[in-house]
C-alpha cells in the first residue's frame, strides 16, 4: 500500500514549481485569462476555485498543453514549456470526466503514459498504483464495468502513476455524489501526502477547495482576486466577489467616519461599525465592510453598548430555516437592508420566530473591509452561470448584433 | 442490412430478461414474413435448382435431383472468377479504405467546429447517390475509354504506351469497385468518428502519446465497430458485383467476376442448376470469411 514501492519515474524534476508568467488567453471575440501571474511550490495543494466560466478550467488546459495561450509564459521546475506539446510535458491530468480509455483494461489504462514512455516495469508500477486506490482487484477489467468512483480513482492512478512534476485535477469529484465526494477529498489528500506530488486542483466548489488545499486562489473573471491558505481566505476576504463565493457574507456599505491607528468607525445608516485598520483595504470615503454570518449573534431586546462589538439594528426576521445543527435567520431592515444570520444550536435557548424584531452584535474582530467600490458591489450572490464556450457564443452574438446594427 | 448491429454491439449489453409481450412478437410478424417469403423461399429454391440436373427429355429443361456434382463441376470451371472475386472486392476494400478513412475523419472530427460545413460535406459524400451508380459507372467508362481525357494524358506524359487501354483491365474494375464503395465505407466511419470524445485524444496527449500514437492508440481503435461496418458493407455487396467487371461497363472478358459468371449461366447460358451452385458458394465462401473476421476483430477490437 506504501507508494514509496513505486519508485521515480524518468522525470527528474518530480514535484516540481509551476510558474505562470503574464499569461493572457483569448479566444475569438472574449479573454478568458488577463495577464495572470501564479507561482505554485513544489509538493503543495494547490486549489484555483471559482465559478463557471471564470477561466479556471483554461488555465489548467494551458499548462497541461491543451490550449496555447496567446502571451505569456509557464514555467515547470524553471523549465520554459510554453512551446511544448501536451505529451512533451511532465504533467498529468485527472480528467472531469475521467476519460478512461473504453477499449482498454483497467490496467492497460494505468500503464499508458509508462508505456509511452518506454518504461520497463510499466505493468509492476501499473498494479503498485492500482493497489495504492485499492483497486488491484479489477485491473482485468473494462472502464465501462466499474462504478464512477472506481472509475474516479483509476483515472487518479493513471495520472500519478507517471510521477508527474505536477498534477493537473479538473474538478475530478464533480460527478460523484455527495457522499463518496466526501470519502475521495479524503483520500486524494492522503495521496498527495503519501505521494509529495504537486497537485493543481480546479474546483467551483468553496468547501472542496477549502478542505483538500494548502492554498487556495478565488477566481472570477480571468483574474485572481485573492490567494492564500483557506482559513486566511475565509476570515478575512478582500474582495465582495471572495466575501460571497467562498462562504456567505453581509456586506454592508457606509461612510469612514473616524480613524484611528488601529481602527476606524464606519457609519452605516445609522449605526456605528468598528472596523480593525489591518482588516480592511480601503480608509476613507464610502467603504464596503462585511462580516460572516456565523459570527453574528441575535438579541431580542437591545444590548447595552460594548466597545468591543458591533452592533446594528433593530431588525425583523423575515425567514428562519432549521437545519439541525444550526438555524438560519433572514433579518431585514429598512436601513442596512438584509443580514444572514448562523445561530448554532448549542443550548436550549429561545428559538427567534419569524417576525421577531432583534438586534444583531459581532466581534469587532470580525468585521472586514473589501477593496471593491460600494457602488460595484454584485448584487447577486453569483455570477451568471455560464462555461467559457457560452460566454465566447454570447460575446460573438453581440457583437455580430453591432456589426449588423452599424 | 444487419450491419449496422456490429456498431452498436459495443455498448455494454444487457443481458436483460425481458418478458415477453405479444406485441412484440406482434410488429416482428412483417419482418418475419418478409423474410420468409423472400429470402428463406428462393433459398430454398436456389439449392434445389442447384442439385438438379438436365431433363433427359428435353433439353434445356431440368429436373430434380441430388446431383452435387454441379458443385465440383462449377468450381473447376470458375476457380479463376471465384479468386478474382475476392481478390477485387478485397483490393477495392482496402482503397476504400485508404480513401473513405480520412474523408470521414475530415468531416467527422476536422469539421466538428463548423457544423454547417460539416452537414454540407456529409451532403457531399452521399450526392453520388442522387445519380444512379449504373450511369456513373458509364461515365467512367467514357473517361477511361481509349480517346478518352485520362488514357491521352497519361500517353502524352508517357506514363502509359500508345496502344494501351484502361478500360477492360483490372485496374478500371478495382476503380469502379473502389470508387462505388466509398460511400459505403465512409458513412460508418463517420459515425463512430463523429460521436469520438476527443477527451480521449486529449487523454493520450495528456499520457505522452505523440499524435501519431495517439492516432494508432486510441483514434483507431474506438473507430473501429464504423471501419468494420464499412468494411462489410464494401466487402460483401463488391465480392457478388457484377456490373463494374462486365463488359459493359469497365470490365472484360478477362476480368469476369463470379457475379458476371452467375449472371451469364442464368441469363445467357441458361445453365440454372451452375448458376444457383455458384451463387451459393459465394454465399457461403461470404459467410465463412465475413463470421472469421467478425470472430477476429469482434474479440479483439470491439469490446
Amino acid at each position: 500500500m506504501s507508494i514509496s514501492a513505486v519508485p521515480q519515474s524518468g522525470f527528474a524534476e518530480a514535484g516540481a514549481d509551476l510558474e505562470l508568467v503574464g499569461i493572457t488567453k483569448r479566444f475569438p471575440g472574449f479573454t478568458a485569462i488577463e495577464d495572470l501571474d501564479l507561482r505554485i511550490p513544489a509538493g503543495s495543494f494547490f486549489a484555483l476555485l471559482g465559478p463557471s466560466g471564470c477561466g479556471k478550467t483554461t488555465t489548467l488546459r494551458l499548462i497541461a498543453g491543451l490550449e496555447e495561450p496567446t502571451a505569456g509564459r509557464i514555467l515547470i521546475g524553471g523549465k520554459d514549456v510554453t512551446a511544448t506539446k501536451a505529451f512533451q510535458r511532465p504533467v498529468n491530468t485527472v480528467f472531469q470526466s475521467y476519460a478512461l480509455f473504453p477499449h482498454m483494461t483497467i490496467i492497460e489504462n494505468v500503464a499508458f503514459g509508462l508505456k509511452r514512455r518506454k518504461m520497463a516495469n510499466a505493468d509492476a508500477l501499473a498494479h503498485e498504483a492500482l493497489r495504492l486506490v485499492e483497486l488491484d482487484h479489477v485491473s482485468s477489467r473494462k472502464p465501462s464495468q466499474l462504478s464512477g468512483g472506481q472509475q474516479q480513482r483509476v483515472a487518479l492512478a493513471r495520472a500519478i502513476v507517471n510521477r508527474p512534476a505536477l498534477l493537473l485535477l479538473d474538478e475530478p469529484l464533480g460527478a460523484l455524489d455527495l457522499k463518496l465526494r466526501r470519502q475521495m477529498q479524503i483520500e486524494l489528500k492522503g495521496i498527495q501526502d503519501t505521494v509529495g506530488l504537486t497537485f493543481l486542483h480546479v474546483t467551483h466548489d468553496q468547501e472542496e477547495a477549502m478542505t483538500m488545499a494548502d492554498t487556495v486562489a478565488v477566481m472570477n473573471k480571468g483574474v485572481i482576486e485573492q490567494m492564500g491558505a483557506p482559513q486566511e481566505l475565509y476570515e478575512l476576504p478582500r474582495t465582495a466577489f471572495v466575501a460571497t463565493f467562498l462562504g456567505q457574507s453581509n456586506i454592508m456599505s457606509g461612510q469612514v467616519v473616524s480613524a484611528t491607528g488601529s481602527s476606524m468607525v464606519v457609519d452605516v445608516a445609522g449605526n456605528r461599525v468598528e472596523v480593525p485598520r489591518d482588516r480592511a483595504s480601503r480608509h476613507s470615503g464610502e467603504v464596503a465592510i462585511g462580516v460572516r454570518p456565523e459570527k453574528v449573534t441575535l438579541h431580542a431586546t437591545e444590548p447595552a453598548r460594548d466597545s468591543g462589538r458591533n452592533m446594528v439594528g433593530p431588525g425583523r426576521i423575515t425567514d428562519v430555516s432549521f437545519s439541525g445543527v444550526s438555524t438560519q435567520y433572514e433579518v431585514s431592515s429598512p436601513v442596512f437592508g438584509l443580514f444572514t444570520v448562523f445561530a448554532q444550536n448549542t443550548s436550549i435557548s429561545r428559538m427567534h420566530r419569524d417576525g421577531d424584531q432583534v438586534w444583531m452584535t459581532w466581534d469587532v474582530g470580525h468585521t472586514f473591509g473589501l477593496a471593491d467600490e460600494p457602488s460595484e458591489l454584485p448584487a447577486h450572490r453569483f455570477d451568471d452561470d455560464t462555461d467559457t464556450s457560452m460566454i465566447a457564443t454570447q460575446r460573438r452574438e453581440q457583437l455580430e448584433a453591432e456589426l449588423e446594427g452599424a | 442490412m444487419a450491419f449496422g448491429a456490429f456498431a452498436t454491439a459495443t455498448t455494454a449489453a444487457e443481458p436483460v430478461a425481458r418478458r415477453k409481450s405479444p406485441i412484440a412478437l406482434l410488429l416482428l410478424l412483417p419482418g418475419l414474413l418478409y423474410l420468409g417469403l423472400f429470402f428463406l423461399v428462393p433459398l430454398f429454391s436456389l439449392v434445389i435448382t442447384s442439385l438438379q440436373q438436365p431433363d433427359p427429355v428435353l433439353f434445356g429443361q431440368f429436373e430434380n435431383a441430388f446431383r452435387w456434382e454441379n458443385y465440383v463441376t462449377v468450381l473447376e470451371q470458375y476457380w479463376p472468377q471465384t479468386i478474382r472475386a475476392f481478390g477485387f472486392a478485397a483490393l477495392a476494400t482496402l482503397f476504400a479504405l485508404l480513401i473513405g478513412f480520412p474523408l470521414a475523419y475530415f468531416v467527422g472530427i476536422t469539421l466538428r467546429r463548423w457544423p454547417l460545413l460539416q452537414a454540407l460535406a456529409l451532403v457531399l459524400v452521399i450526392a453520388p447517390f442522387f445519380i444512379s451508380f449504373l450511369l456513373r459507372t458509364i461515365a467512367w467508362k467514357q473517361l477511361f475509354s481509349d480517346e478518352g481525357p485520362i488514357v491521352g494524358f497519361l500517353q502524352a506524359l508517357a506514363i502509359l504506351p500508345g496502344d494501351a487501354a484502361i478500360t477492360g483491365s483490372a485496374f478500371a474494375v478495382v476503380f469502379g469497385l473502389t470508387y462505388n464503395f466509398i460511400p459505403f465505407m465512409t458513412l460508418p466511419i463517420y459515425t463512430s468518428l463523429e460521436r469520438l470524445d476527443l477527451r480521449y485524444v486529449e487523454a493520450g496527449g495528456d499520457l505522452y502519446a505523440s499524435p501519431r500514437s495517439t492516432f494508432f492508440r486510441v483514434t483507431l481503435p474506438l473507430a473501429a465497430p464504423g471501419i468494420m461496418s464499412g468494411t462489410l458493407l464494401t466487402f460483401i455487396p463488391a465480392a457478388g458485383d457484377y456490373v463494374n467487371a462486365s463488359r459493359e461497363f469497365l470490365g472484360s472478358t478477362d476480368t469476369a467476376m463470379i457475379g458476371n459468371v452467375i449472371e451469364a449461366n442464368f441469363l445467357v447460358l441458361q445453365n440454372f442448376p451452375a448458376a444457383a451452385a455458384l451463387s451459393l458458394v459465394l454465399m457461403a465462401a461470404i459467410l465463412i470469411l465475413v463470421s472469421a473476421y467478425v470472430k477476429r476483430s469482434g474479440t479483439e477490437d470491439l469490446l
